[in-house]
């Protein structure tokens, strides 16, 4: 934009921004402290966000106990398996998809766009009954199969919109040199597609790791609890939260999705607007 | 990749329909080809996805619970005339309304702020979006415990600035009227960086020629935003807001950490309400049936919503 503004406005600006910097980071910030608090001064109503005397007991305490290192096993996982067999899965359709004409890509994105608006309480339900029926509930396999099922349709659409993004012209050079098609898929169209196909396999991941509501309606077990699951039954009874480990426990819990949208930041929403440009 | 500068053209060729007349062999090729491709990623979504779908939305026309072996039988509209007469449910309905319309109304209008600003040339940019992008990558569960403890009312920092000037603490999350409120804040936080780097990436391809064009013409800031880029964000907004009301609408894990549905319902949005439904009374068939009306709701929401925009895009270009 062009910098020609009043001297009030750019005060204005500069105060809308600092309001912004309070509203989005105090309340990281003051995760960040509370895990580095001790008991007594948690249990305070002082608002000091460096902390008094610093404890970094609670990322000990976080850690020894057992079940949230078990869980962080769970969710890496589940996290990894889903992300595999996804992109694996989705990888021809999105090709197809993005290269067929007509009919079949209209019904195939309106289909994708239909299953974001169905709530999640549909498919659980009959896929609850499927996976107890052969004893699946309660199991990470299980909670892996519900998974891609879930992330499927999005998967999709990301990389559709990548597939859509490569010329056609290459593919026809290649048909013209007498290239079969699997080879024109391998040669020129997989290392075209390896940015994205990266993005992809990312996104699928966090939302592996960040789910919730699935994992709460599958997992009966506390020994396969993921993350978010350990990390709610954390809070457990009201008052009797231990505030310092849970604090500690959620930045942890936090770190591998915040190192992957940092390196994938750019991509994601380049991808998510291909989708929503050529879908 | 000397192929790249082809004429746009064999663009065009490629990409219409051939003529009828020249249907011939390759194009059976290719369509048998496509199959190929199609036909194996088909079968896990119409296993895994579709079939659930369908018998999700045929589960409300039963008598369906969660005890093992019981007979399911169809009762046709038995769950939905039920539910009509549900206050509860209807009550949840109303919540979900208000919960997923603000927070997709307060995020654009937050993101929009933030956007600009980004868009501008001040310092402590780049803090900025890297503070904007943390909510983004949390897992909504942590959100909700960081919040519940901004929230609490004897050791959370809300709280303790209050009491510091002298205003009696609130029990945010827990008080029947600042319950909803309490979360739609969170719900705002949370969405506020998705929301922004879409606004971003779309004023980003707005051409800076218009912009300057404008601004020699002696449009101020404000016109500038009013005539240049709020009508060439209009389909990225659009989308946006659709997009997180649905979103929104369906979301779980936030609210059910934060609060699971109280202070006396206060919060119970329909996925808390359809899941308590299913899985601790143990109704799924009549938990499908909500289900089932959250869909046509949802529906019904966003064709009206695509009717009216599709008007107003017609009524700015005449």
């Amino acid at each position: 934009m062009i910098a020609r503004h009043p001297w009030w406005g750019t005060v204005l600006m500069y105060v809308a921004l600092a309001a912004f910097l309070l509203f989005l980071g105090f309340p990281l910030l003051w995760l960040l402290s509370a895990s580095f608090k001790s008991t007594s001064e948690l249990n305070s109503l002082a608002v000091n966000l460096i902390p008094a005397e610093w404890d970094f007991s609670n990322y000990t305490s976080a850690l020894e106990r057992q079940n949230l290192i078990t869980a962080a096993g769970n969710s890496l996982l589940v996290s990894i398996a889903t992300m595999v067999i996804t992109v694996l899965l989705s990888m021809p359709m999105a090709y197809a998809l993005a290269r067929l004409k007509g009919k079949l890509r209209a019904t195939g994105t309106i289909w994708i766009l239909t299953s974001q608006v169905f709530p999640s309480i549909l498919i659980i339900i009959p896929l609850f009954l499927v996976l107890r029926s052969i004893n699946l509930n309660d199991t990470l396999f299980g909670l892996i199969l519900v998974y891609v099922t879930f992330t499927l349709p999005f998967t999709l659409w990301m990389l559709q919109g990548y597939v859509a993004a490569i010329p056609t012209e290459l593919e026809e050079a290649g048909e013209m040199d007498g290239a079969s098609r699997v080879t024109i898929l391998r040669t020129i169209i997989l290392p075209l597609l390896a940015p994205g196909l990266v993005a992809t396999a990312m996104f699928t991941f966090v939302s592996a790791w960040n789910e919730f509501f699935l994992a709460l309606v599958l997992l009966q077990s506390p020994e396969l609890y993921t993350l978010p699951i350990a990390l709610r039954s954390f809070l457990g009874a009201e008052g009797q939260t231990q505030l310092g480990p849970l604090a500690a426990g959620a930045i942890l819990a936090t770190i591998p999705s915040l190192i992957i949208f940092g390196i994938l930041q750019k991509k994601l929403t380049g991808g998510m607007l291909a989708g929503a440009v050529k879908g | 990749m000397t192929t790249t500068d082809t004429t746009s053209d064999t663009k065009n060729d490629a990409r219409t329909p051939a003529p009828k007349k020249k249907l011939g062999h390759r194009a059976r090729a290719q369509r048998k080809e496509a199959i190929a491709l199609v036909v194996p990623a088909l079968l896990p979504i119409i296993v895994f996805s579709l079939i659930p779908l369908v018998s999700g939305v045929a589960l409300g026309f039963t008598n369906a619970t969660l005890k093992r072996n019981a007979e399911i039988e169809f009762i046709g509209f038995g769950n939905f005339i039920e539910l009509l007469g549900d206050q509860r449910f209807w009550g949840s309905f109303g919540i979900g309304i208000v919960w997923a319309g603000s927070v997709a109304l307060l995020t654009l209008v937050c993101a929009m702020g933030l956007a600009l600003l980004l868009n501008s040339d001040l310092r402590l940019k780049g803090l900025t979006r890297v503070l904007a992008l943390i909510p983004w990558a949390m897992p909504p569960v942590v959100i909700a415990i960081v919040w519940r403890m901004i929230y609490n009312p004897n050791s959370g920092p809300l709280n303790g600035a209050l009491e510091a000037v002298g205003i009696p603490g609130v029990n945010w999350l827990g008080d029947f009227s600042t319950a909803l409120p309490a979360v739609i804040v969170v719900g705002v936080w949370a969405g506020i960086p998705q929301t922004t780097v879409l606004l971003l990436a779309g004023m980003q391809s707005i051409s800076a020629e218009q912009h300057e064009a404008a601004a020699v013409d002696g449009a101020g800031a404000l016109r500038r935003f009013w005539h240049i880029t709020l009508p060439a964000l209009r389909p990225v907004i659009f989308a946006v807001t659709a997009l997180d009301f649905i979103w929104q609408f369906n979301s779980f894990g936030l609210i059910y950490v934060l609060t699971e549905g109280g202070p006396g319902g206060k919060t119970m949005i329909p996925p808390l309400f359809t899941y308590l439904e299913a899985f601790r009374n143990r109704e799924i068939g009549y938990a499908s049936a909500m289900g089932d009306v959250l869909v046509v709701a949802i529906m019904l929401i966003l064709s009206l919503y695509l009717i009216n925009q599709f008007r107003q895009n017609k009524g700015a270009r005449s």
